[in-house]
């Protein structure tokens, strides 16, 4: 009974594993081959099955006719991230903060409706908004550009981040700002002096959050860039087309999804450690 | 301080800039739906409520929305299934843990249009592995993309490679957040694994699987980007949802003032739709 038990459990652990592996194990081969490599069917191994050749790989770096330069939407995809990961989390902290702590009413409107405005933003379907952001940011001259992307980009994270702090916040016991006000702080110094440092896996766990949801947007940067800004899931599904050097193709989706992948790590050591519930409910 | 009270510095900011961004949008979509803003005439006019007659007559949209439905909820279910399954794997004990667990959260940090486009090189029907994998096992090739229903399977299969993990996440920390003592209380009872799992662990975790398939849902409402990459809608319309078809009017055929009123329609009929699932899941366990 146990041994079956246990044969189970490995078996679908394995099954399962090789199904998650499976795209990048392909990626990986298939961006080590040539146009031979690729029109004679699926091969797997080099050298055995097929040539490797380093081809996939050296278009990525090499700019204008023969290459497809990814590094210039590589680092606009990190500035726009970064930028609006932080403006969120730094806007969602702080109205986290209020929601969990202080009471706001505005006739029949209260915290939970507040609270509950923030996170609804997540409904809203990313069509419905693009046409309109691209007037708005064409009004504001601001299309085609890192800032117009940054703006429209903390529309998307502040509901996450808020969401993620809310939840966090309501975890933490009242006493501790309590205490520090007693203690002669204002509710502004007592956050920023005590319930600030004290946040710091609810922040990170956030701003993961934040990166993961930025980092992997597509349609707004799909639809709101033209030929000025770029952004790096915008450069790679542009190499989608009818006739696709797969071997570029496969080598830039693997560059694009290699930093978020480290994300993992840090998130399964919170899941560990037991701080990832608390934030995350 | 200009009358403003200490509170009001934490929670005006972020709800001042939120609404900012977007209830001119919102408002804005509105205006626009009532007008025949279009590739030939752009501009507000105002036609009254001729394009929500139209949209009433429009059956490639309501089959759309019949389409995403079936599709996010049955995604979302299958995942969950799914995302419970390996959660209940490696809660406890488990050979590799760490690297298990890493593993099965990587795809939802993945970039979900780029893991498409590599899933459509694997699914390519005569260059894919997928294909080669299947002829091994010595089944005939699969049309993967060019037939409806199967087009539909990819689209899922897709879907649930990518987000399985996000309810792993979710569920396993419920899992490692539940107290102890109901399962001292069921072991002492003598309770068997199955008896343990069905009146312990699953009830304990109704609030939490119901945020989860919450979280999904809206999520999953919202699949635009694999079936931009993967089938692009087809064959025919076979794939099409409510978001890609508000996507062709508005991008596609420049009929703005259309889609808008077809953005206005399905963004009301979700948050209906989504507030009514959310209040029968949660009073049915109210009820357990």
């Amino acid at each position: 009974m146990r041994t079956l038990y246990l044969t189970f459990k490995y078996g679908a652990i394995l099954l399962w594993s090789s199904f998650v592996a499976l795209p990048f194990l392909w990626a990986l081969t298939t961006s080590f081959k040539t146009a031979n490599g690729v029109t004679g069917g699926a091969t797997y191994i080099p050298w055995l099955q097929y040539k490797p050749s380093l081809e996939g790989w050296k278009v990525l770096v090499r700019s204008g006719g023969q290459g497809i330069d990814i590094v210039q939407p590589y680092i606009s995809s990190i500035i726009v991230t970064l930028s609006a990961s932080i403006i969120s989390m730094a806007l969602g902290t702080l109205a986290a903060y209020g929601l969990a702590r202080f009471t706001y009413k505005v006739g029949f409107v209260k915290n939970s409706d507040i609270t509950f405005f923030f996170i609804s933003q997540r409904i809203m379907p990313p069509i419905v908004l693009s046409i309109p952001f691209f007037l708005m940011l064409q009004f504001l001259g601001l299309l085609d550009s890192i800032p117009g992307l940054i703006l429209v980009y903390v529309a998307l994270l502040l509901p996450i981040a808020t969401w993620v702090m809310v939840d966090f916040f309501s975890n933490v016991p009242k006493e501790m700002d309590e205490m520090a006000m007693i203690d002669g702080c204002t509710p502004v110094g007592a956050f920023l002096r005590v319930v600030l440092p004290n946040s710091i896996p609810g922040i990170v766990v956030g701003g993961l959050f934040c990166i993961i949801f930025g980092w992997n947007d597509f349609f707004f940067a799909f639809t709101l860039t033209f030929t000025k800004t770029q952004l790096l899931p915008v450069a790679v599904v542009a190499l989608n087309s009818s006739v696709t050097p797969w071997w570029s193709l496969s080598a830039s989706a693997l560059v694009s999804v290699a930093p978020l992948v480290i994300i993992a790590f840090v998130v399964e050591r919170f899941l560990s450690s037991g701080n990832l519930a608390g934030a995350i409910r | 301080m200009l009358g403003l009270k200490h509170k009001h510095i934490f929670l005006l900011p972020g709800l001042i800039v939120l609404v900012a961004i977007i209830i001119f949008p919102l408002l804005f979509t509105i205006r626009v739906s009532f007008s025949s803003w279009d590739v030939v005439k752009p501009g507000l006019d105002w036609i009254g409520g001729q394009n929500y007659t139209r949209l009433f007559e429009d059956g490639r949209f309501w089959e759309a929305l019949r389409r995403l439905s079936f599709m996010a909820v049955g995604s979302v279910l299958l995942q969950y299934a799914l995302g419970f399954g390996l959660a209940l794997l490696v809660w406890r004990d488990v050979l590799m843990k760490r690297f298990v667990r890493v593993l099965f959260l990587v795809p939802m940090m993945t970039t979900p249009v780029i893991m498409s486009v590599v899933w459509r090189t694997i699914l390519h029907e005569s260059l894919g592995p997928a294909n080669d994998i299947v002829q091994l096992l010595g089944f005939e090739p699969v049309t993967w993309l060019s037939t409806a229903g199967m087009a539909m399977v990819s689209v899922i299969l897709v879907e649930t490679w990518q987000w399985t993990p996000f309810m792993f996440l979710l569920l396993l920390a419920g899992l490692l957040s539940l107290p102890r003592d109901p399962y001292m209380a069921a072991a002492i009872d003598g309770a068997g694994p199955f008896r343990t799992f069905f009146s312990v662990t699953f009830p304990l975790m109704a609030p939490i699987s119901i945020g989860a398939i919450m979280i999904r849902l809206i999520e999953a409402s919202k699949i635009m980007e694999t079936i931009y990459v993967l089938t692009s809608g087809g064959p025919g319309t076979a794939t099409e949802t409510s978001s890609y078809y508000i996507y062709i009017r508005g991008m596609r055929d420049y009929q703005i003032g259309y889609s808008a009123t077809l953005s206005i329609t399905y963004l009301v009929i979700m948050i209906i739709s989504l507030t009514i699932i959310a209040k029968i899941l949660t009073r049915n366990i109210a009820r357990d």
